[in-house]
């Protein structure tokens, strides 16, 4: 646990040395180093945590009333440690390379990123309400200094202050939900709280509180508002990390709340099931109606905790119906993707910033092309597109077969919610997972394949060997987890026997050890068929270019029916290819088209521009904060810039509490 | 796993094109033509496999490798599909779910190979077959659910391999409706009328005859070969659904799930030559129809 610490500490260290340098263009290389080692000091205790025993928590003194600085590594901590620890070194370097050609002095955002990755890491261990509170909110301030670096364009101010808003609105939450629970145990320190006895009332309104908290560093529908807005402002190595790791800390807060509430309701797991095939399947339809790529990506995050949701989903009612084998692959399922969505999307927004840097353009419809001149970014897009749809070889295909054979596993015609629930999963899994594709298809083809469609595109070039080199291994780990499925499986176990509630030796014993075994089973079969299918593919491709005359090739144009000079204008666009999907979900879309037809013998020149502004945005949190608005204006005369009745205002607030504490004493 | 299994996908592998022939041939007989041989495509493929090929200026790799993608995940897709008692050589729990992403992938390729070429018409029908195959997805999973509920969750093998006489005195009804479901679902994934005309290489309409519009010579042979072991796939899913393999004596098993292959072509064949094709706006309808059915299905059966 020491060790962890340390190496918690290291980068905080090296980032506060760089500020005093932090004109300096060795800034960002320092600061990246101390993730490196601090990362790599932390991985020995994550892993021997996820192998072996877990090491007793650490206690140190605090004198904070209600505070301890307790930390403690469980199964479920080390198992989302493993995402950061895989994906912010990598991130680290990508962003020295990345963030070169800016002029002003990058210390302190090298800073903010280190502290964002210390606080991370510490959030996931800490052991006490106060002490995660603490370190929730540094979370959010360090990553809201990163989101607004660009903080010249006022896009992107907008995008920080919709940040800064809903993680308060989260914390607003949380602090409740800490507050009540705290008080029925007498105690802040979680191991306290998860022994205190709640009435099924008090439960749920903590859960609904977690939802809500949790939910909206997530991402859970309607609360995702800030995603599409501060993904695309942030640089891409920020992105990679704020929508690849730091929303999963609050799926783990989720997680770690419920172990403390005793016993699921099966109503818990029903809203889940809901957040989540609300989420799964609106993210993607919004993304698929988007032009700008990183917005596209953020809207999949939203998408993929769904999926994430609705594996938790089917974990509580698992254990809510007292089904350990739902209980187990639902669970494991989520937990999995969590990992699996980490390696993949930080894998697109690393991609994508490098299509950012190499083109200067994020919108889809000006490029084109992209693979001739950015072979690396381009193989390593489409590893992570195949991924991110579910598509086998590839690992997010493994998370979502755990959540498959959870729901169909599960099923018993003797009762009805089994088979809704499986309705459900396997029909809100199999459609989303048909509209990711169709996404990634638009993304992959529009940007990478074709021909460029303006000079932005025309003139790329392939990124500097330091942000190739971690989207590369990121493509690796896409393969490698899916090929190396039971044993990243094995690995989900002691996180699932920490939310299940039981011992990590209790696994491998009845009830829990036939279904390990069948899902071992169904993933060795499914390893084998992954492996056949890289090897079939191999052998045709060899057995295609050894055909009598499979070497030759001609060139010619594209056979456009006839007509002989097509243009890239001519190129069907993101718009275009979207647009029957995006039809069908127009009413929860709300997509505005501008233009007018061209009309006429001779035509005047015209445009035609769709926009898909986010409809939780304009028609639920717009009227909403307008409303609270009009209520408060008129406080707004006590702020008037005189320090001195400030004063006043503060020393009345003291007598106040004076009198309330005195008064109390008698 | 016992060797003898794997004469199942061997056989599909070698007949395959086969059942393309015999549904032109029902369609010439309709139309009053003599019609091409029923081994045309074995033919064809023998012929384009000796070509060279041409490729578009425009493309890169990616049509290159797209053929021998799809290729693979339709080969590995057809060792999957048992011949009712008979086990299909790779079958564990949830094979299925994994069947349907391999079309899947063999999708997400075709349509990449598509947009290589940068061309509006690909564009088109590329954009067409990832709507047409979002909605169908669904659709193949909850007839699968029925399945499911029906006999309990293991692999495929073991799930076909309990319907039986009694299996359609009991639930017939089921069958019935999940059979048409996934009739429908043939008919969407292999781009047949009435949702796409495999005959029409240059409307506007098309959908996945115009994705393969720029492919020539060994990749051609590809991607027909792989169109022909995709309508096995779908054709053997349903046959093993309708069937009662359960109730035959063994040796009876292996010819009747072949008589039953070409009869499905035989109506594949019957369907294309007295349907219209539909405007392209309404295939989502019957896309989702064909979802409800097996929905109704499920209701039937939990009420039952």
């Amino acid at each position: 646990m020491e060790a962890f610490i340390l190496g918690c500490l290291v980068p905080i260290v090296l980032g506060v040395c760089v500020l005093p340098i932090r004109r300096s263009k060795a800034a960002p290389w320092i600061a990246a180093f101390g993730v490196w080692v601090g990362c790599g000091i932390a991985a020995v205790p994550v892993i021997s945590t996820l192998a072996g025993p877990v090491s007793p928590a650490l206690q140190i003194a605090w004198s904070m009333p209600g505070g301890s600085l307790t930390f403690g590594l469980d199964g479920l901590s080390a198992f989302f440690c493993l995402p950061i620890l895989l994906v912010a070194p990598l991130a680290a370097l990508y962003g020295c390379t990345y963030m070169a050609r800016e002029k002003k002095p990058l210390g302190s955002a090298s800073f903010f990123y280190n502290v964002l990755i210390a606080s991370m890491l510490l959030l996931l261990t800490a052991r006490n309400g106060l002490l995660f509170l603490v370190i929730w909110e540094i979370m959010a301030i360090s990553s809201f200094f990163l989101v607004v670096f660009d903080d010249e364009h006022a896009h992107v101010r907008q995008a920080g202050w919709t940040y800064l808003v809903a993680a308060h609105i989260g914390t607003g939450a949380l602090l409740v939900l800490f507050a009540l629970l705290g008080k029925q145990a007498n105690s802040l320190d979680f191991d306290l709280m998860a022994k205190a006895a709640l009435s099924p009332t008090m439960a749920t309104i903590l859960f609904v509180l977690a939802v809500i908290g949790f939910g909206t560093k997530a991402g859970f529908i309607p609360l995702h508002v800030w995603l599409p807005e501060a993904h695309p402002a942030a640089p891409s190595h920020v992105s990679a990390l704020m929508s690849g790791v730091m929303i999963k800390t609050g799926i783990y807060g989720l997680l770690r709340i419920l172990t403390l509430l005793g016993n699921p309701s099966a109503a818990w797991g029903w809203m889940l099931v809901i957040i989540g095939l609300v989420s799964g399947i609106l993210g993607v339809a919004f993304a698929l109606a988007q032009h700008d790529l990183k917005r596209l990506l953020a809207y999949h995050s939203v998408e993929n905790i769904g999926i994430i949701a609705l594996g938790i989903g089917a974990g509580l009612l698992g254990l809510a119906w007292d089904q350990p084998a739902l209980a187990m692959l639902g669970f494991g399922g989520g937990i999995l993707h969590v990992l699996n969505h980490a390696v993949f999307k930080s894998l697109l927004f690393l991609g994508a910033g490098a299509v950012v840097h190499s083109t200067g353009t994020r919108d889809i419809d000006h490029l084109g092309g992209l693979i001739k001149s950015m072979r690396w970014t381009a193989v390593t897009f489409v590893i992570a597109s195949a991924a991110i749809s579910g598509l086998p070889p590839f690992n997010g295909f493994v998370s979502e077969f755990l959540i498959y054979l959870a729901a169909l596993g599960g099923v018993r015609s003797e009762a009805p919610g089994t088979v809704i629930l499986a309705i459900a999963v396997a029909g809100g899994l199999a459609l989303i997972g048909g509209l990711a594709a169709a996404c990634f298809a638009k993304a992959f083809g529009v940007v990478f394949l074709g021909e460029p469609r303006s000079s932005h595109a025309t003139h790329a070039e392939e990124v500097g060997a330091a942000m190739r080199w971690p989207m590369v291994v990121l493509a690796a780990a896409c393969l490698g987890i899916g090929l190396l499925a039971p044993a990243v499986v094995k690995m989900v176990l002691p996180a699932v026997s920490v939310v299940c509630g039981v011992p990590v030796g209790a696994l491998k014993e009845a009830p829990y050890a036939v279904t390990t075994d069948l899902a071992m089973g169904s993933l060795t079969g499914i390893v084998y068929v992954s492996a056949s299918l890289l090897v079939l593919v191999i052998c045709l491709l060899l057995i295609r270019r050894h055909l009598p005359r499979g070497k030759e090739e001609a060139a010619t144009g594209t056979w456009d029916c006839g007509y002989a000079r097509p243009t890239a204008r001519m190129e069907y666009t993101a718009s275009s290819f979207a647009q029957p999907l995006t039809d069908l979900f127009r009413i929860f879309l709300g997509t505005r088209k501008h233009g007018t037809a061209p009309n006429g013998f001779f035509p005047q020149p015209t445009i035609f521009e769709t926009q898909t502004p986010d409809a939780a945005r304009e028609y639920l949190f717009a009227p909403l904060f307008r409303l609270i608005d009009r209520f408060l204006s008129p406080m707004r005369r006590m702020q008037h810039g005189r320090i001195h009745e400030y004063l006043l205002y503060i020393a009345l607030v003291l007598v106040l509490l004076l009198i309330w504490k005195a008064g109390g004493a008698q | 796993m016992n060797t003898m299994h794997w004469v199942l996908p061997l056989v599909g592998w070698v007949l395959a094109p086969l059942m393309l022939g015999i549904i032109n041939r029902v369609k010439a007989l309709f139309a009053g033509r003599r019609g091409p041989s029923v081994w045309q495509l074995y033919y064809d493929l023998f012929k384009l496999l000796q070509k060279a090929s041409v490729y578009s200026r425009s493309t890169s790799t990616v049509i290159r490798v797209g053929p021998s993608v799809v290729l693979a995940c339709m080969v590995l897709a057809t060792t999957m599909l048992p011949w009712g008692e008979w086990q299909a050589p790779v079958t564990f729990l949830g094979d299925i779910i994994l069947l349907a992403y391999l079309l899947g992938l063999a999708r997400f390729a075709t349509v990449l190979a598509a947009l290589d070429t940068g061309s509006s018409f690909e564009g088109m029908g590329a954009s067409r077959e990832v709507q047409f195959a979002a909605l169908a997805e669904p659709s193949f999973f909850l007839g699968m659910l029925v399945l499911v509920l029906h006999f309990g969750f293991s692999g495929l093998s073991e799930m076909v391999s309990e319907i039986s006489f009694e299996t359609w005195q009991t639930s017939g009804v089921l069958l019935i409706l999940v059979g048409c479901s996934w009739f429908v679902l043939l008919l969407t994934e292999n781009s047949r009328i009435p949702v796409d005309d495999p005959n029409t290489h240059l409307e506007l309409t098309m959908i996945h005859e115009v994705m393969v519009l720029d492919y020539s010579g060994p990749d051609l042979a590809f991607i027909l070969y792989a169109a022909s072991l995709k309508m096995w796939i779908f054709a053997a899913l349903v046959v093993n659904l309708v069937v009662p393999m359960h109730s035959l004596v063994p040796w009876l098993q292996a010819p009747t799930f072949l008589l039953g292959m070409v009869l499905v072509m035989v109506l594949v064949g019957v369907v294309e030559s007295i349907l219209a094709r539909l405007r392209l706006l309404q295939i989502p309808k019957v896309l989702v129809g064909s979802a409800l059915l097996s929905l109704v299905a499920l209701i039937v059966r939990l009420m039952g």
